[in-house]
């Protein structure tokens, strides 16, 4: 080996490794797909590897046959059914001997069900599941706005498990440090993967998804024509809840936004509206159903902060832009969507107010009014 | 004829020590104070030469001030992650000092743990800097320079009392300022950029961004043209009027060959200066205007043909929230 290749082979290398480290920091590789006119940037920066390695590790169970929708009704023949009576006894048998495969994790009806008399309520996942059955008939028969036909089973979140794998409890870094003499971080600051590893506030959950914050902070109009708006710390907890969604899908901002103009409506792609619906589902089910199985669940189920699980996009999504990437388990089981209520103002129902984002929200008092100024 | 062409100087000249002017005996208390030596790796950069140095009163008490300013910032991320050391370099990029939140206002002082500490930290910081900036005024004017560096030195401090200070004054909240940590203060200029409808349709953010670029690109040809004539002595910067060497003629000509037209030795200098003072300079007053006098940057840049409109790909979505009966 001559000289000149000693000196060059070693910096060869170097300058090889270097380029191999740098671009094997997100292998595989991520693809632009261009989404909006050209030259205005507006693409999707999807992993194609990634979602199709999430796709094949779907294991989606295989449906089975129907059952006979003729014959005794399952209430006249079984005790204590609460839900979904009104099927024939086989084809309710057909829905609990699918649940079994969905959430039991292979421990079948004895997860549930005391054997020696099924029907009572002793256990207190059989009253879980009951009310999260309630839930996925809500689901499928209000919210179609987000869950469309392709609709929701038990399987969409649980995925065989007990528990699903993406759930959140209120954060106990969360509430600000009073008694503390130093170290305030304002709820932020936490390297969370659910928030994109970011500096952002660590619990987006709580105020937007459980309460039903006013997640907008753009103004709507060029000059302040409407006093001082939303604050920069308001933009970093709407930004940290866009950064779950981001997560919880496997998308970039561009799959619902131009961020061109986040805010602006007219140069949005359609899934935006599709979230818009999704953020409002999420915080209906909080509420009027998540919290209440919390009095039943034993303290292991609880988070640090002594409340039950809650769910958010990751829930069923679990990283996919389309839950089951569109893959309808609905349609096997017609008797999980549920008759919807009329009446019922599901957008808002039973949901908190505000609550303590005001603290965050608005300007306690602006020292001088430059509105009048800039018109 | 010493060339230039490795990154490192490869040829350190070492006279006597450099002493620098006597002082005024008269005048000052303070003294410069240590052994001037030579630092070979130091001459690979620069000058070999370390020392004396010259703090004085304004020096001093820059450091005095930079320091607390240092300690208050560190030691509150230290007691975000339980004065545990071993978080504390793991998170150190995500920790930070933040500023208190909205419901403070521009109340001084906020309590201490929301927002008190910051508001010290920030008095000391800033204190610190002003410090410092009258002593590179004061040591230009006492080497009987021009206060050039002093005035570009300015132009940052202006960005950073605006970012910081003027700012949160105009909108009335010390919350609206940026908090002191490495992740978080990145967060917090996307946030701002969210906020107020994408600053990139904000004017004076793309001239503040043509004159970094610019600064980038002039320091390029300028320090590029400066090298490739040093083996003509061309670093020496021999005046080209009264003394002109072959390499200032070679530069010139270069430039002229070129692109047409070519700067002076003299002149390449004011646009670098003025292209690296006008980069915060303008990028002051465009987050001045955010949030004081434009809302929205891009509704804002659409009124006035600015940005232009792109034809949508897809059918527009309509706003859920404008759909009667659906709610906020």
């Amino acid at each position: 080996m001559n000289e000149s290749l000693q000196r060059i082979l070693p910096r060869a290398a170097a300058v090889l490794g270097l380029a191999l480290t740098l671009s094997a920091c997100d292998y595989p590789w991520y693809q632009s797909i261009q989404r909006g006119y050209r030259g205005d940037g507006q693409v999707l920066i999807l992993n194609p590897d990634l979602h199709q390695q999430r796709f094949d590790e779907l294991e989606i169970p295989d449906s089975m046959p129907q059952a006979d929708p003729n014959g005794p009704r399952a209430k006249d023949v079984f005790k204590n059914v609460k839900v979904l009576g009104d099927l024939s006894a086989d084809q309710l048998v057909r829905v609990m001997i699918s649940m079994a495969a969905w959430v039991t994790d292979g421990e079948g009806c004895n997860f549930c069900h005391n054997m020696e008399d099924p029907s009572l309520d002793v256990k207190y996942t059989k009253v879980t599941a009951r009310r999260m059955l309630q839930m996925v008939r809500y689901i499928n028969s209000h919210w179609t706005k987000h869950v469309g036909a392709t609709g929701v089973t038990c399987f969409t979140c649980h995925r065989g498990r007990p528990v699903p794998v993406n759930l959140w409890f209120e954060n106990p870094s969360s509430p600000p440090q009073q008694d503390a003499f130093v170290g305030w971080h304002e709820a932020q600051n936490a390297p969370m993967v659910s928030i994109g590893s970011s500096a952002l506030p660590v619990d987006p959950f709580t105020l937007y998804l459980k309460g039903s914050n006013n997640v907008r902070v753009q103004a709507t109009s060029a000059l302040p024509e409407h006093g001082m708006g939303a604050s920069i710390q308001q933009a970093q907890w709407t930004y940290s809840l866009m950064m779950v969604m981001s997560k919880s899908l496997g998308v970039n901002c561009d799959y619902c936004h131009n961020t061109q103009s986040m805010g602006s409506w007219e140069l949005s792609s359609p899934p935006r509206a599709t979230a818009w619906y999704g953020i409002r589902m999420v915080r209906a089910l909080n509420n009027n159903f998540e919290a209440s199985v919390d009095p039943v669940l034993p303290a292991e189920r609880h988070g640090p902060m002594g409340d039950g699980p809650k769910l958010y996009c990751a829930t069923c999504h679990n990283g996919a832009f389309k839950p089951l990437y569109g893959i309808s388990m609905l349609k096997d089981f017609p008797e999980l969507k549920g008759d919807p209520d009329k009446a019922q103002d599901y957008l808002t129902w039973k949901q908190p107010g505000p609550g303590p984002f005001e603290h965050f929200s608005s300007f306690a008092a602006p020292a001088l009014q430059l509105t009048a100024a800039a018109h | 004829m010493a060339t230039y062409q490795n990154i490192f100087s490869t040829v350190q000249v070492r006279g006597p020590f450099h002493e620098g002017p006597p002082m005024d005996p008269g005048g000052s208390p303070w003294r410069r104070f240590g052994r001037p030596r030579f630092i070979d790796i130091l001459g690979k950069f620069g000058d070999a030469q370390i020392g004396p140095f010259y703090l004085g009163f304004l020096g001093l008490t820059s450091i005095l001030c930079g320091f607390i300013a240092f300690e208050i910032i560190g030691l509150n991320m230290f007691a975000s992650v339980g004065w545990n050391p071993r978080q504390f370099v793991r998170q150190l990029f995500w920790l930070a000092l933040e500023p208190p939140s909205p419901s403070c206002g521009l109340h001084v002082p906020c309590p201490l743990n929301e927002g008190g500490w910051w508001q010290m930290a920030g008095f000391f910081l800033t204190a610190s800097l002003l410090l410092w900036w009258f002593r590179t005024y004061r040591r230009a004017r006492a080497l009987g320079m021009g206060t050039h560096v002093a005035w570009a030195f300015a132009a940052a401090i202006w960005l950073y009392l605006v970012l910081g200070f003027i700012r949160p004054i105009l909108v009335g909240s010390w919350s609206e300022a940026v908090p002191f940590g490495i992740f978080p203060h990145l967060d917090w200029v996307s946030a701002f950029s969210i906020r107020y409808g994408n600053l990139f349709y904000n004017p004076f953010h793309a001239l503040s961004i043509a004159f970094l670029y610019g600064s980038t690109l002039l320091f390029a040809m300028h320090a590029g043209t400066i090298l490739a004539v040093s083996r003509y002595g061309g670093e020496r910067e021999i005046e080209q009027i009264v003394d002109r060497g072959t390499a200032s003629e070679r530069a010139a000509l270069f430039w002229r060959w070129t692109m047409g037209f070519n700067a002076t030795m003299e002149s390449i200098h004011r646009w670098a200066w003025w292209f690296a003072v006008l980069c915060p300079l303008v990028g002051g007053i465009g987050i001045l205007l955010s949030g004081t006098v434009v809302d929205n940057w891009y509704l804002w840049a659409v009124k006035h043909g600015y940005a232009p409109p792109y034809p949508p790909i897809e059918p527009p979505v309509i706003d859920p929230a404008t759909i009667p009966g659906a709610g906020q």
